[in-house]
């Protein structure tokens, strides 16, 4: 056992816990007590910390996304507005849930708390500082990709059962995304691991901490590929065409109302730190800071970089228009998903280059690097310059395959069936 | 497989399984019975977990949970009967019986078998162990699978495409 240091040490908040569990051995409770005991209390720890975040941050979001769009946001409940997160919660408590007639009602009613279990299992195997995670699983990137597919079934479940045809819309939408940019998702992924050379993610913090760092220099395009895969999956503006409101009204939760709708809104914000968190942990070298750690805590580190790169999302729902279904869809298969291919060889190719030559990380790693950014800027300009100059009539118009079944048509008159 | 915890979880895990298993077969409504499927997954992939077979456990969830159910559930929409449900079939009968006899059968086998147990330690690292032995040992299967894969993906592509763009070129 690692010894710990004392128990008000809070760089590492796992000293308290330790010293807590350690209390406990010595009362002579059986082995799995503390074990039972100290999976509690990173579970509450985990929520805790979640509800708090995203109370906080509806306010900063509103508040900002206002700054940048010339106008006040919400400045009248408490001081500087401070309390409307406190009032929206409380008027989404006390609003009369509504369900629709027809509506599949074990399944609407099983949607909102089946969206909140994948987005909140993923913060189990982010390390949020040293010794400050709940499950650091063998396979862990792995497991992020796995309960981030689940998400779009509570999504689906939600959109079908509501028996409006709008919310079936966003769901179909949903699993569109998904199938497309789950891909990209992998690939990039892959090459982080592959490089790496682990699925854990307390041991690719600890490659970035020990070579001095972060994969972002390393991959650039991968983290290009994360950051959009990310957005979309966390349903998102400029990439929330799931509930797209001058669209398709609401999209998926067209129906929803009062705290079920609550349950939504705080499920995407949850995905949202677990696609940041992963960004910092994959990309930017999670609680480490290049000797910081040792005099800030770790897990101040990790949540001021998670916050960070959280404020990018919202910088962009603020910036960017959003993108058309059949624009975002394009964008996966003709522009990403080339690029993390070739993100794959670059860095397989490196690793084995790496290894073959014996090359040692002081030369290896700043010329990967150079070499990457290089390749990146190139791919991405040129691959945007030679989609950019197709021929109009290559580019897809219609989709073939619903026309054909019957169920959707589009620009044309609805068939007499 | 001696601790406590362990025995819990596998017939929980085995419960639930069993349980959705059934009600994907019960169920009259189709979204159900997929949803069902769903969780039968993942109490499949719960148990590979009590296995120590954490890569496996994991794919489980992302291949059958994330991904075959999605494509189901694409299936079932897509289709406009879609909504019709389980109906009933003069088949039931002879169906029932089929599925009593091929599960008397299997229960037959596992329960009178000898079964050899190993006393070697559960694996540490499965996912490069796994890994390994496909590029190596069974590479060539492994190969002719991704072909076969890439086949079927061209021939769902030709058999989907307009006929237009075929005559076009």
């Amino acid at each position: 056992m690692i010894r710990l240091a004392e128990w008000y040490d809070f760089r590492d908040l796992g000293n308290t816990v330790g010293s807590l569990l350690d209390q406990i051995r010595d009362w002579g409770a059986p082995d799995w007590v503390p074990y039972v005991v100290s999976g509690l209390i990173g579970v509450v720890a985990i929520l805790l910390w979640t509800v708090l975040s995203v109370l906080a941050f509806i306010w900063i979001e509103r508040r900002v996304v206002g700054l940048m769009q010339n106008r006040i946001g919400p400045n009248r409940v408490g001081p500087n507005g401070l309390l409307q997160p406190v009032a929206d919660a409380l008027k989404l408590l006390f609003k009369e849930p509504i369900t629709t007639r027809e509506a599949d009602r074990i399944l609407f009613w099983l949607a909102p708390i089946v969206v909140f279990v994948p987005t909140i299992v993923v913060f189990a195997v982010i390390p949020f500082g040293e010794r400050m995670v709940l499950a650091d699983l063998n396979v862990g990137v792995l497991f992020l990709i796995a309960v981030g597919s689940l998400n779009t079934i509570a999504i689906f479940m939600a959109g079908w059962s509501s028996n409006n045809k709008y919310a079936l819309i966003g769901a179909m939408r949903t699993i569109a995304m998904l199938i497309s940019y789950e891909l990209i998702q992998v690939l990039v992924l892959l090459a982080a691991v592959l490089f790496v050379g682990s699925m854990r993610l307390g041991d690719i913090v600890a490659w970035q901490a020990g070579y001095g760092v972060w994969l972002l220099f390393l991959q650039p395009l991968g983290l290009l590929g994360y950051i959009v895969s990310g957005a979309v999956e966390m349903n998102r503006s400029p990439t929330d065409i799931a509930e797209a409101e001058s669209e398709i009204v609401a999209g998926y939760h067209t129906e929803y109302g009062g705290i079920k709708f609550g349950f939504f809104y705080q499920a995407e914000y949850l995905a949202g730190f677990a696609i940041a968190a992963v960004i910092v942990t994959l990309y930017m070298g999670g609680w480490t800071l290049w000797g910081v750690e040792d005099w800030v805590p770790g897990w101040l580190i990790f949540l001021a970089k998670l916050y960070g790169v959280f404020f990018i999302y919202i910088w962009s729902r603020g910036t960017l228009p959003r993108l058309r279904i059949d624009q975002l869809m394009a964008f996966a298969w003709k522009f990403l998903l080339p690029l993390s291919l070739v993100n794959v060889i670059i860095i397989g190719g490196e690793k084995l280059l790496w290894q073959e030559a014996e090359l040692s990380s002081g030369e290896a790693l700043p010329l990967f690097a150079v070499v990457n950014w290089a390749v990146a800027v190139v791919l991405i300009v040129g691959w945007a310059w030679v989609l950019g100059h197709q021929r109009p009539e290559r580019v897809a118009h219609r989709a073939v395959l619903t026309q054909e079944v019957g169920a959707i048509h589009f620009g044309e008159p609805a068939p007499t069936v | 497989m001696d601790d406590t915890g362990t025995v819990v979880a596998f017939y929980m895990l085995s419960a639930l399984t069993i349980v959705s298993a059934l009600g994907v077969v019960v169920v009259r409504n189709l979204i159900h019975a997929v949803v069902f499927l769903i969780l039968s997954f993942v109490g499949v992939a719960g148990l590979y977990i009590t296995l120590s077979a954490d890569f496996v456990a994991v794919t489980q969830v992302l291949i059958y949970a994330g991904a075959v159910s999605v494509l189901i559930l694409f299936a079932i929409v897509l289709t406009p009967t879609g909504d019709r449900g389980n109906q009933e079939t003069f088949l039931r009968l002879p169906a029932l019986l089929l599925a009593l006899l091929v599960a008397f059968t299997l229960g037959y086998v596992a329960i009178d078998t000898d079964w050899a147990i190993s006393d070697r330690e559960g694996f540490q690292q499965t996912a490069s162990t796994i890994g390994e032995a496909l590029l190596d040992k069974y590479v060539l299967p492994f190969e002719i699978a991704s072909v076969l894969l890439l086949v079927a993906m061209m021939g769902a592509i030709v058999l989907v495409r307009p006929d237009s763009a075929m005559e076009g070129e």
